[in-house]
């Protein structure tokens, strides 16, 4: 049965549990710091020394540890590519710019227990010799930002910040950086655009991997909230610990933010890929099931950039067999484990870990509609196909929503969906726009079609009912 | 004249400006600080800015006019801010907007923020305030509030004073 597992959450809910340091410090907080500080260098084969530094980089390696903010990467990887040897300084940006629909999970970590984040960082910076590093949080989040802040000073004032950590030698300063409500801020290039105060701009990859060229040109690591608490986990338990935890290739917990039409929407924390979709909508541990009497329509897995599943949906999953044959085994998508590599296999994407739950009294139009709304407004404009393509399929799913569609709106969404993405933007924003115009449609294409069809019968009625006392009215004269 | 810097944002942008190796980098939260004590960003804010960080107003301008958070005019004293994405409104987010907007006396259908005429509330939808739990959801200033009914929409109302 699945179950529940806190680890990033373990205290965040318990009563009595607040985010000041001294509750931080009872319950083992800023251990794991003090641990990291002091690994001593180990003596390798070949005669060479591995610092602690090193020792805590091949340490989240071995913890299989991926980005928790939307693409899933490999954080010991992302880490490996960082330019250690241009001679500038290496920077961490913590991205706490929590705004893919359906995501609330950082907010909750940020709020509830910021010396968490704090540690993680401060243990992620050590680790990259990095000396200055930002949290950039979301505007919205005035209140975040401001829990954050007061942790940070908390911090100071225990030298878990500032110059010569704990006697190490070790110097870090942390600031907070508030965005002011634009979603491409999520997106790592576009973040240090507006870390830097300019338009948060994505920017061409390559030359521009921040692990090499990235805040003020130099080397920079940014990972999502999540990410970074995690590891304060890894280093307090050890990478191979952490590494069996969830299930192979998808390590550790994830929080999942759950939404919509579910009895008890929230925050649950498992073991990644230990819960199936089906498991996190119904039982009662966690979604609780749809409201009464109605039926399941379709589940967004990832946050609203995810490629929609419709109810009853299958997906043919490789699997290996008794004798470790690889076999295909047909899954129903209420089945699908929730992780990130078989939300991968059935096309769509674990990426925020958010998952959005409609039941049959939705308008799958509607809810496109909305989505895509959300897409015109928050594309940078920075690209053509992405600026014109994500209005015009906002506009056009405004007329559907309003009277005014066509029954071959349906294929003309596809069209321009298909002609945003696949490497004519400079972000995956094309992307992002794209997937799920392209699933709901392709999924759901008979109310599209259906919807324009009678938009289109009824305006037929009214401009023949509009030209019949015309009529009447020559045959009088 | 619109914007008149005090010794206390002279004090929090200094402050703001350390933060950074490179000033420009400051712009976005000397435009937050100046937001949160005139309610809005005048050109002669954005002049003042760009003096104070060494750069053009043109570059500063172009940041004001970006982020939907930063107000090139003044705005209500209470600011209702809908979140109108998908989650939000499978739990009725365009309801709560539309009980709004008829209880202040604005029209539901209008797009952007609009202001009542005794310039005491501005109502707006805004995209995913990241609650998507507790929808709907919405903020007046920088309080946020979860779960909101109608019911509990009249009683914020009630205690904008």
């Amino acid at each position: 049965m699945a179950q529940e597992y806190k680890l990033i959450l373990k205290h965040a809910d318990e009563p009595g549990y607040t985010p000041d340091i001294e509750c931080y410090l009872r319950h083992g907080g800023y251990d794991a710091l003090k641990k990291a500080l002091v690994i001593p260098p180990k003596d390798l084969a070949d005669g060479k020394k591995l610092s602690g530094a090193e020792q805590i980089r091949e340490d989240v390696k071995v913890s299989g540890l991926r980005g928790r903010g939307g693409a899933g990467f490999s954080c010991g990887l992302k880490w490996s590519f960082v330019d250690r040897k241009s001679g500038k300084p290496i920077y961490l940006i913590c991205n706490a710019d929590e705004s893919e629909p359906g995501t609330f999970k950082d907010r909750q970590i940020m709020h509830k227990d910021p010396h968490q984040l704090i540690e993680g960082m401060i243990i992620s910076c050590f680790a990259n010799d990095v000396k200055l590093a930002y949290i950039y949080i979301r505007g919205e989040m005035p209140e975040g930002a401001k829990i954050l802040n007061r942790a940070i000073k908390e911090a100071h004032a225990k030298n878990f910040l500032g110059k010569n950590i704990l006697g190490t030698g070790y110097d870090l300063e942390i600031y907070v950086h508030r965005g002011a409500g634009a979603y491409i801020c999520g997106e790592e290039t576009g973040l240090i655009e507006s870390l830097e105060g300019k338009r948060p701009y994505p920017r061409i990859k390559p030359p521009y991997f921040p692990a090499i060229l990235g805040l003020w040109m130099c080397p920079t690591i940014v990972n999502n909230v999540e990410t970074l608490c995690n590891v304060k986990h890894i280093v307090a338990m050890g990478g191979a610990a952490f590494a069996k935890l969830g299930t192979p290739n998808n390590t550790g917990t994830r929080i999942v933010s759950l939404s919509g039409h579910v009895k008890k929407p929230g925050y649950y924390e498992i073991e990644t890929g230990k819960a199936t979709i089906g498991e996190l909508i119904n039982d009662p541990k966690f979604g609780g099931g749809l409201r009464d009497g109605r039926k399941l329509k379709a589940v967004i897995p990832g946050g609203s950039s995810a490629k929609v599943f419709k109810a009853g949906e299958k997906f043919k999953l490789k699997k290996k067999d008794a004798e470790g044959k690889e076999i295909l085994v047909e899954t129903d998508m209420l089945d699908l484990p929730y992780d990130f590599d078989s939300l991968a296999a059935a096309g769509s994407m674990s990426g925020s870990s958010a998952i959005i739950v409609m039941d049959d009294s939705t308008d799958i139009v509607e809810a496109l509609a909305n989505l895509s709304e959300f897409y015109a407004h928050e594309s940078c404009g920075q690209c053509t196909p992405c600026r014109e393509g994500a209005l015009w399929m906002s506009k056009t799913l405004h007329r559907l929503t309003h009277g005014e569609g066509r029954a071959a709106d349906a294929d003309y969404l596809v069209k321009i969906a298909d002609n945003i993405p696949g490497g004519r933007t400079i972000c995956a924003f094309g992307e992002a726009c794209s997937w799920p115009v392209q699933s709901f449609v392709a999924k759901f294409k008979d109310e599209f079609v259906a919807k324009g069809a009678a938009d289109e019968a009824r305006r037929a009625m009214e401009n023949s009912e509009t030209a019949e006392p015309k009529q009447l009215a020559s045959a009088h004269h | 004249m619109s914007f008149q810097a005090t010794p206390k944002l002279e004090a929090e942008v200094n402050e703001l400006i350390s933060h950074y190796p490179v000033k420009r980098a400051a712009s976005l939260m000397v435009l937050h600080a100046i937001q949160e004590q005139f309610g809005w960003i005048s050109s002669e804010a954005v002049q003042w800015t760009a003096k104070k960080l060494e750069l053009q107003p043109i570059n500063v301008f172009e940041i004001l006019t970006f982020y939907p958070m930063l107000r090139q005019q003044p705005m209500g004293k209470y600011q209702i801010k809908v979140c109108r994405t998908l989650s939000c409104a499978l739990g009725g987010a365009y309801e709560l907007h539309k009980h709004f907007c008829d209880k202040l006396g604005l029209d539901a259908h209008k797009h952007g923020a609009q202001t009542t005429k005794d310039g005491k509330f501005t109502v707006e939808f805004v995209e995913c305030l990241a609650s998507c739990g507790t929808a709907p959801v919405m903020m007046v200033g920088d309080k946020f509030y979860e779960g909101v009914s109608h019911a509990k929409a009249d009683e914020i109302v009630g205690g904008c004073k």
